[in-house]
């Protein structure tokens, strides 16, 4: 396939390549030394975020297809899911005449606003440090930047990575992909309750040998519906009525409270 | 038991956020206050954002507010004409107010200028109520009442334009409430709070209101106050989360009602002094934040949400 000849060598494009693929309903082949193909998909590509959603399990699947049935190395594998982008500041506090006060900060753009990773092994067993970082493996290797940046990022970006594992937006899960016999996978990923909604992406790659053979990814949408739903699109379509709405239901609880407590 | 908050996106825990509601409520119905400055950091620590914090809480005290007044006027606490007054001040105040606020976000810092501004504040208006209160106690203790002159004039009683107001037992000035109104108009468009934790304080001292009038005719001008910031953020920045309020206030106009009925059972200077305890730990708290070492040095906003 000569589209999966141009990904293979412009690693850059890979992804965009991949859910391209996918979505044509193709099982994204790249040709490499070793004849392995992976196919793969997750249990849901629509998550509907209710009044009672709490968080749900994503389970992710697949198999390695091997033309070559003597191969016991089905490689190594890593697994990715990564939300939707937003722009981010991260302010630095330092000690001014006592007190503790914001003194720098950078501001970085499109940065993924959940990102979880799992692997069979850890990933720079797996994979050239190189490698990784070309097709943008790993929290500290994601591809946001800042703008104008006056000072050394580095230690900005692993605050992002810290505080978003704190609040179970990042996730880093090594050896955790379970093999089902030699060549089905599977492995769970949790979308917290604090879980953004919009467009996700699952990738999947594999290698072997510290190379690239496949690469697979899927689309995944999570969405609000549901009352939620209604509530958020009036909020943002009728603000000013929304407005009204919350002070009119403010009064009438008050009132409510202070009818039942008349009697005493 | 969970429920996802539409506008907070984030799923919180059902009985925690009615708990604390019923709680901060109690209070409101007690001292008169908001209890913004409390509800607002609980808020926020339980991971919703900032932003939706304060407007939905701004939702919350409207309600709250409604409830405590109608139990106080029942009992004939509320100088409806008194909260006019200081309601007039405070809505210019607020103007001005905002354009302080927009001056101090340009020039930047205004998170640490809110910070100094509540420390510096709570910590006078917290100190002068708990000394003073507790002075009040000791007299009454020692059955040491001396009987106070009916009338002290200042030279603020010099001031034009006197107006009578009857519940609150005053013959003064009307520029006084108004410039009262004004000033805690002011603060509190700064502050992001809805100004009962200094208002409070203003009418006993500064205006020489009885304390049983000052909490009624407080959340009566606290109910318009709310009311306008809820209305301005739904329609500014969208982050006013009904579903959050609703669960807010649901408990806590129990709790204001309860909170009336425990007031009365207490003295006015036994009042002032809890509530100049609670205005201390707050500061205290505070202050304490701002000096030591923070656990994380950096912090992560999204630009335009607050």
């Amino acid at each position: 396939m000569a589209s999966g000849m141009t990904a293979f060598k412009g690693y850059g494009k890979l992804a965009f390549l991949g859910s391209l693929l996918s979505l044509l309903g193709f099982s994204g082949t790249l040709p490499a030394r070793a004849d392995s193909t992976l196919v793969t998909d997750i249990s849901s590509h629509l998550i509907s975020v209710t009044s009672d959603f709490t968080g749900t399990e994503l389970l992710l699947f697949g198999t390695i297809q091997s033309s070559n049935a003597d191969d016991f190395n089905n490689g190594d594998l890593i697994i990715t899911v990564r939300g939707p982008r937003k722009d981010v500041i991260v302010r630095k506090k330092d000690r001014v005449a006592g007190i503790w006060m914001n003194t720098k900060s950078v501001e970085f753009d499109q940065v993924p606003s959940f990102y979880a990773i799992v692997s069979n092994r850890p990933v720079e067993e797996i994979a050239s440090a190189t490698s990784l970082h070309r097709l943008r493996i790993g929290p500290e290797r994601l591809d946001y930047r800042s703008t104008k940046a006056a000072h050394d990022t580095a230690p900005f970006k692993q605050a992002v990575i810290r505080q978003r594992t704190a609040e179970n937006l990042y996730s880093d899960q090594e050896a955790a992909i379970q093999f089902l016999g030699t060549t089905l996978f599977r492995t769970n990923i949790a979308l917290p309750a604090n879980v953004p909604v919009g467009d996700y992406v699952a990738e999947f790659y594999l290698f072997r040998d510290g190379d690239l053979i496949s690469a697979q990814s899927s689309p995944l949408f999570i969405k609000k519906s549901g009352l939620g739903r209604t509530i958020y699109d009036f909020a943002h379509n009728y603000a000013i009525l929304y407005g009204i709405a919350a002070n009119i239901v403010a009064l009438f609880a008050g009132w409510i409270a202070s009818v039942i407590y008349r009697k005493d | 038991m969970s429920i996802y908050l539409p506008i907070a996106e984030i799923s919180v825990n059902l009985f925690v956020i009615l708990g604390m509601g019923g709680i901060v409520g109690l209070l409101t119905g007690m001292f008169g206050v908001g209890g913004g400055f409390l509800m607002t950091p609980l808020l926020i620590f339980v991971g919703i954002p900032p932003a939706v914090a304060v407007a939905s809480v701004a939702n919350q005290i409207t309600a709250t507010s409604v409830s405590g007044v109608l139990a106080h006027w029942r009992r004939g606490n509320v100088d409806f004409k008194m909260g006019l007054v200081l309601l007039i001040g405070g809505i210019f105040g607020s103007i001005a107010g905002t354009w302080i606020f927009t001056l101090l976000k340009a020039i930047g810092q205004v998170d640490l200028m809110i910070s100094l501004c509540y420390v510096v504040f709570l910590g006078i208006i917290g100190g002068m109520m708990f000394v003073e209160s507790i002075n009040a106690m000791l007299k009454s203790r020692s059955g040491n009442v001396r009987r106070k002159k009916l009338h002290q004039h200042y030279w603020i009683h010099g001031l034009p334009f006197k107006m009578r107001f009857r519940k609150s037992k005053l013959y003064i000035s009307a520029l006084m409430p108004l410039g009262i109104g004004g000033l805690v108009g002011i603060l509190s468009a700064i502050m992001g709070v809805g100004g009962g934790f200094i208002m409070v304080p203003a009418m006993i001292y500064l205006l020489g209101m009885p304390t049983t009038v000052v909490i009624g005719t407080s959340l009566f001008q606290i109910i318009f106050v709310t009311a306008n910031v809820t209305l301005l953020h739904s329609m500014a920045t969208q982050t006013v989360d009904v579903m959050l309020a609703l669960l807010l206030m649901s408990s806590s106009v129990v709790g204001a009602q309860i909170g009336t009925r425990f007031g009365m059972k207490l003295k006015g200077e036994q009042l002032r002094g809890l509530l100049s305890l609670l205005v201390l730990i707050v500061c205290i708290k505070l202050a304490i934040d701002l000096v030591i070492t923070p656990a994380d040095v950096y912090s992560l906003t999204i630009p335009g949400a607050d």
